[in-house]
């Protein structure tokens, strides 16, 4: 190699290394940036006080900055969407990799491309002219603008997630152990319950992951359709208020620096720490598949 | 933020001069650039009418209004990222301290009054309330229409964001001093949104401003206290101060207005500009 080449070789090489720890890079600012601004919270407000306070009254005075209700309202409304989705969208993988064929699955495996397209604000819309009336006649109940609302919408929104990704893990699944498991004497269905679905668990397990993931940070359709009151829920029909929709609500209003600025900081916090754990743990299921 | 502001309107006069040249009938005087107006959403319609109308009347001005909230408006005031502001409610104390605190100072203009509407679902046999009784809904004291004279449902309170004025106004001057909002009220992010809600669901009752006052939803006449006559939101009454949650709209300008923005204040004050204001359902000032 003449020197010129070496020269050309490293510049590449750096260039790939540089942008390979971007990325981190970035991961890690972004978590310093949100530190800087949300930490100072926790010098006027404990932080019990914090995570396990029952009132979110920021512009009182003196201010509540209590996120219980907020982080119980995130938890109902993503647990409501698991389960609609996991079902759903395990079947609808399963249906895709093992039961259709030809043109149908190529049409429907674009077909949840697309749906992953769709941007949030529209399903929002969706979710409020048709969905928000539908619930409250369905369950005679005083507003339709409830968790179970919200649990819907994002269902769809973590569906394509979930459905691609399981399709993954079954498409990885050798060809052997379906013909082994038919040539048993195992029926089509026996063969996917009990043999493919738990070969591709752990993959399986990371869509879902992802998938709900997703759900717990998304805004805009949350705030559209779950009505936005700051209370403890009890069931998925009551409304709720999630950690996300607060941050959106409330940022345009905040001076910066202020203490209502730095508590909507702190959820930040409290938000990129919970994804972060369903993130480890999503990968920590895709590492097992790999050994 | 010192320098923005001659980088700012050495922007607008490039702007300026890079566009067609001037028409032969404009004077020397003729007023050009651009001016952003952000806040109150209770304000939004009435100040588009207004840009609409000073913008027909000095073509080469362009007028941007943003909505999102007294509050939110008032922190571009205080961060000096926009000259004028709408308000539907006063600064507080803290907020002046913090525009003071960056070396900045503002003027206040009263342009329009409001009488902040209490509406329900057209079926809803309430009709009217007192100012306490009001607050009885809105904190969560009472529960249930029956104690109001209603049927024996449940309550819905339709309230706004927290960055809304209208909702600072309500807290002050219908629940009380140190009163809170039920937890259970739902915090809806824009008075239409109220609007729809309480068209739609016979339980509800809400708030707004006047101006948004439609059809579809039923007012209900409201009272100073059981003793005092019910007085229903209209013109006459915000004005007399008959009816008891009326409120004063008004712009903030960051320091002393000049040129553009003070065309603008003195525009929406005039007679011209005060018909607007009947125009889109608020009260004028004189």
């Amino acid at each position: 190699m003449t020197r010129g080449q070496q020269f050309r070789e490293g510049c590449i090489e750096g260039l790939i290394r540089i942008s390979g720890l971007s990325s981190i890079v970035l991961v890690v600012l972004i978590l310093l940036f949100l530190l800087r601004e949300g930490v100072a919270l926790f010098h006027t407000v404990p932080l019990g006080d914090f995570v396990m306070g029952q009132r979110w009254y920021p512009i009182s005075d003196p201010p509540r900055f209590g996120i219980l209700p907020l982080l119980l309202g995130s938890a109902v409304v993503t647990a409501g969407a698991a389960v609609f989705s996991v079902p759903m969208g395990v079947a609808s993988a399963l249906f895709i990799s093992e039961i259709s064929k030809g043109w149908v699955k190529e049409t429907l495996k674009t077909g949840i491309e697309l749906f992953a397209a769709i941007p949030s604000v529209v399903l929002g819309f969706i979710g409020i002219t048709l969905l928000v009336p539908l619930i409250r006649q369905v369950f005679y109940l005083p507003t339709g603008l409830t968790a179970l609302a919200g649990s819907i919408t994002l269902a769809f929104m973590a569906m394509p997630t979930i459905i691609s990704i399981t399709e993954d893990a079954l498409a990885a699944v050798p060809r052997g152990y379906r013909e082994a498991a038919l040539a048993l004497g195992a029926t089509r269905w026996q063969m996917m319950v009990r043999v493919l679905l738990p070969a591709a668990g752990s993959g399986i397990l990371a869509a879902v992951m992802l998938g709900l993931g997703r759900v717990i940070g998304e805004t805009m359709a949350v705030m559209m359709v779950t009505g936005n009151a700051p209370v403890i829920p009890h069931t998925l029909l009551q409304p709720v208020r999630t950690l996300t929709a607060t941050i959106a609500a409330e940022m345009g209003e905040t001076v910066r620096g202020s203490d209502h600025y730095v508590a909507l900081f702190a959820i930040g916090i409290v938000l990129f720490v919970i994804s972060f754990a369903i993130n480890l743990i999503a990968d920590l299921f895709l590492h097992r598949e790999r050994v | 933020m010192d320098l923005s502001k001659p980088t700012r309107w050495l922007a607008v006069a490039m702007a300026v001069a890079l566009s067609a040249s001037p028409s032969p009938f404009a004077g020397a005087d003729e007023l050009k650039g651009a001016l952003q107006i952000k806040g109150s959403d209770t304000m939004v319609n009435l100040c588009q009418a207004w840009a609409e109308a000073f913008m027909a009347r000095h073509p080469q001005v362009t007028v941007a209004i943003t909505g999102g909230g007294s509050g939110t408006g008032i922190a571009a005031l205080i961060s000096g990222t926009c000259d004028l502001v709408s308000s539907s409610r006063q600064m507080t104390d803290k907020e002046k301290t913090q525009i003071i605190a960056r070396g900045r100072t503002w003027r206040e203009w009263t342009v329009a009054l409001d009488g902040l509407a209490v509406v329900v679902h057209p079926s809803n046999p309430v009709k009217q309330l007192t100012v306490s009784q009001l607050a009885d809904l809105f904190t969560g004291r009472v529960r249930n229409w029956k104690e109001m004279g209603g049927a024996n449902r449940a309550v819905v309170l339709l309230s706004r964001e927290v960055n809304s004025g209208t909702h600072v106004y309500f807290k002050e001057h219908v629940l009380g001093a140190g009163q809170e909002f039920a937890p259970e009220a739902l915090l809806m992010p824009s008075s239409q949104a109220i609007a729809d809600e309480a068209a739609a669901n016979p339980d509800a009752v809400g708030y707004y401003g006047m101006g948004y006052l439609n059809p579809k939803n039923r007012t209900v006449a409201v009272a100073r206290t059981a003793a005092d006559a019910y007085v229903v939101p209209s013109e006459a009454n915000v004005r007399s101060g008959a009816y008891p949650i009326a409120r004063p709209l008004f712009f903030y300008s960051l320091n002393e207005p000049q040129g553009l923005v003070k065309t603008f204040l003195d525009f929406a004050q005039s007679p011209e500009g005060q018909a607007i204001v009947q125009k889109m359902d608020f009260v004028p000032i004189q």
